[in-house]
């Protein structure tokens, strides 16, 4: 019979933690603790997995904040390592209480990739999920929709941000993952997948307009834009369709920039020209 | 005596441009405003609508979109106008330019900067404008946009105003109680280049304004005795922009008047923009514009002082032509010129000393400063934080690696220098 758990692949710290919290106080080490996940295809192999009960007189785990806050970052991560490597740390740091501050340690540098690529997920959500504008909600204020996908279990991450900053309308946003939605009073988190809703706001006209006027051909640098709006946003983003067609039309505006002939100045120009020789500035 | 023009002409001019739609003037507004290279929307501070009837916050500074030209876009980054009195050859919106002219009401931004803000679109409003009429009613236009978003609309999101040189001081002073940050271009970065290409501005006044914005903005930071805050004056400061590439300015030129505007006016940043071909061009502009690189050279060259305790003095010492290495990043040049400085003990160098190391950035320099209190370091543990051992091993050593001569091998730049490619044959 080995020890371990089957978890959820969405499990939280707050769930993962009185598990976690049960096997140290029975003492299994790492190496002999196994953490699945339910949703994993079952192998011919795989062992039937108990949680083993505690010692009566084991000592508590000590963390100190900083570990315990790493701890908490990186299960919000969708490796399903994840589990596996939390609980390796939470060992460890028992008899090596600094770990969490060893940025070179392998565990925790790894720790802390991932704590970096889910700050990077929340902040390209952020930065790239767009409100569609619905009409108005029961109650009379503006009601707008989103959809979003992110690559990890961040929606409590984000939901603050959302909620401070689109205060005085009602919003939703979907998610694969779970959705968020706020009413002016209440912001309320659902870990239910939803399916990808089909929108269209109007506005979208007026974003596009901006979006290629804003643009400048003379310089092209497709690779910088590329790693900080990688592809896997595109299809979400009501503004990058017009990129092909941006870059196509390119190389003919500079062109005709380049060749153009210089023009008389328009008759403005020569009317103000002419007063300010009339009556010069003091 | 401010020049002005007649009013019949102006509203004929207005009675044009409004039969645009919203969509036209839109393109021609953004198109006119994006050859200011600003688009920040950090420093600010944190702020948001929790608990008020508001819209909007700021934090970090988010970029919310990327365009083809590698530039992001934070901000709705408009004018208000772009019709002007001045005739400056660098700019698109140049009186004697035919590009096609039109304005926005000041009611047309703030709906624009709201509904695309409700969608997620950008941080805030970046808004300039061509001069009309006079500095001060062209100031007041845009003062005015940004006290509607501000008292009307509740908006808490960022703002940033041009400001126009001439502009009265309650003018400035109400601009800093609504914007999060003021900027005045210096365009160019000597005082001849200004006088050359901009004839109507001056650099006295462009200085003495942006002198001006330091002494309300240090003041709006400082409590009285009894422990009141002054009134709130633009906390995320002032930046500005020049122009490389258009005038004979050398990289020496640009950095020493970086140096000057970042001590003498404490800006936030100094934002460099390589000049870049327009439609219907100045006779007096270059056709061809100076190579991206440069100006990405300009801003390496400018972290260095930010954030690596350089001074740009020494970036530029070694340049007998007062011109960055295009082939090289400043801080790897600098360090082929300070050769007797390295190697340095990885264990041991000062956290300044580990700045100056090429290939070392301060992300990594902070993680190898806090590790080596608990562990000796070899250089395999640098791999561990993505630095790039090629660049750094001939300036380091630690147990296991000595560079022993390789430091001072007369062609060490040799190794540093891109490959070269054969040229297409077609």
């Amino acid at each position: 019979m080995a020890f371990g758990a089957i978890v959820e692949h969405d499990t939280s710290f707050s769930e993962w933690r009185p598990i976690a919290r049960q096997c140290f106080l029975a003492g299994v080490p790492p190496e002999e603790l196994e953490w699945r996940c339910a949703s994993a295809e079952a192998s011919l192999f795989d062992a039937p997995l108990t949680v083993p009960s505690p010692k009566p007189d084991a000592p508590n785990p000590i963390l100190r904040s900083n570990c315990l806050a790493l701890l908490k970052s990186i299960l919000r991560h969708a490796d399903q390592t994840r589990f596996d490597l939390a609980y390796r740390i939470l060992w460890r740091a028992q008899s090596e209480p600094s770990l969490a501050a060893i940025p070179l340690d392998p565990d925790i540098a790894r720790a802390l990739r991932m704590v970096h690529q889910i700050r990077r997920d929340a902040h390209k959500m952020e930065a790239f999920l767009r409100f569609r504008d619905i009409g108005e909600s029961q109650n009379g204020r503006r009601l707008f929709l989103a959809w979003f996908e992110p690559d990890h279990y961040i929606l409590p991450t984000v939901a603050p941000f959302f909620t401070r900053r689109f205060t005085d309308m009602d919003w939703a946003i979907l998610t694969p993952k779970g959705s968020i939605t706020w009413n002016g009073e209440k912001c309320t988190l659902s870990r239910t997948a939803c399916s990808k809703p089909d929108l269209s706001d109007s506005l979208e006209q007026l974003w596009q307009t901006y979006y290629m006027a804003i643009f400048n051909p003379a310089r092209i640098k497709t690779k910088a834009m590329r790693s900080e709006m990688p592809r896997k946003y595109w299809k979400n983003l009501p503004e990058t369709r017009l990129i092909p067609q941006m870059l196509a039309q390119a190389g003919t505006r500079v062109k005709a920039m380049e060749t153009q002939q210089p023009q008389e100045a328009p008759y403005f120009h020569k009317r103000l020209q002419q007063r300010r020789t009339e009556k010069p500035e003091p | 005596m401010i020049l002005s023009l007649a009013l019949a002409e102006l509203r004929t001019y207005h009675e044009q441009t409004m039969k645009q739609s919203l969509s036209e003037r839109l393109a021609i507004l953004s198109d006119a405003a994006k050859y200011d290279a600003s688009c920040s929307s950090s420093g600010a501070g944190k702020r948001d609508s929790a608990g008020t009837k508001g819209l909007g916050s700021t934090g970090n500074g988010i970029c919310h979109a990327y365009t083809p030209d590698g530039r992001c876009i934070s901000l709705l980054k408009i004018l208000l106008t772009n019709f002007c009195i001045y005739d400056c050859a660098y700019c698109i919106n140049r009186s004697s330019s035919n590009v096609q002219r039109t304005r926005f009401t000041p009611d047309e931004v703030v709906w624009l900067t709201l509904e695309f803000y409700r969608r997620n679109y950008i941080e805030g409003l970046f808004l300039s404008s061509g001069i009309i009429r006079s500095p001060e009613d062209t100031m007041a236009q845009m003062v005015h946009v940004a006290r509607e978003l501000r008292q009307v609309h509740g908006f808490r999101g960022y703002i940033h105003l041009k400001t126009i040189p001439n502009a009265s001081a309650e003018q400035l002073a109400e601009a800093g109680l609504y914007a999060d940050r003021l900027s005045i271009n210096v365009e160019m970065p000597t005082e001849q280049g200004l006088a050359a290409y901009a004839p109507e501005k001056k650099a006295g006044i462009i200085r003495h304004s942006m002198g001006e914005m330091r002494t309300r903005i240090d003041a709006g930071k400082e409590r009285s005795l009894s422990g009141r805050r002054p009134p709130r004056f633009a906390p995320g400061g002032q930046s500005t922009q020049m122009i490389v590439g258009a005038d004979t300015a050398t990289d020496h030129d640009i950095l020493a008047s970086s140096s000057s505007l970042y001590s003498g006016y404490k800006l936030r940043r100094v934002y460099y923009s390589a000049f870049s071909p327009i439609p219907d061009a100045s006779a007096i502009l270059p056709v061809r514009p100076p190579p991206l690189l440069r100006e990405h050279r300009l801003y390496q060259a400018d972290w260095l002082y930010r954030f690596y305790g350089f001074q740009f003095s020494e970036i530029t010492a070694a340049q007998p032509d007062g011109m960055l290495d295009l082939a090289l990043d400043p801080k790897l040049a600098w360090a082929l010129a300070n050769r007797a400085l390295f190697p340095v003990d990885l264990n041991r160098a000062s956290r300044e000393m580990l700045l100056r190391v090429p290939g070392l950035g301060v992300r990594s320099v902070n993680a190898i400063v806090t590790s080596r209190r608990h562990k000796h370091l070899r250089l395999e543990d640098l791999a561990r934080l993505n630095v790039s051992l090629r660049k750094v091993k001939p300036f380091l050593h630690t147990t296991g690696w000595s560079p022993t001569r390789l430091t001072d091998q007369i062609n060490l730049r040799q190794a540093f220098l891109p490959s070269p490619q054969q040229l297409s044959l077609f």
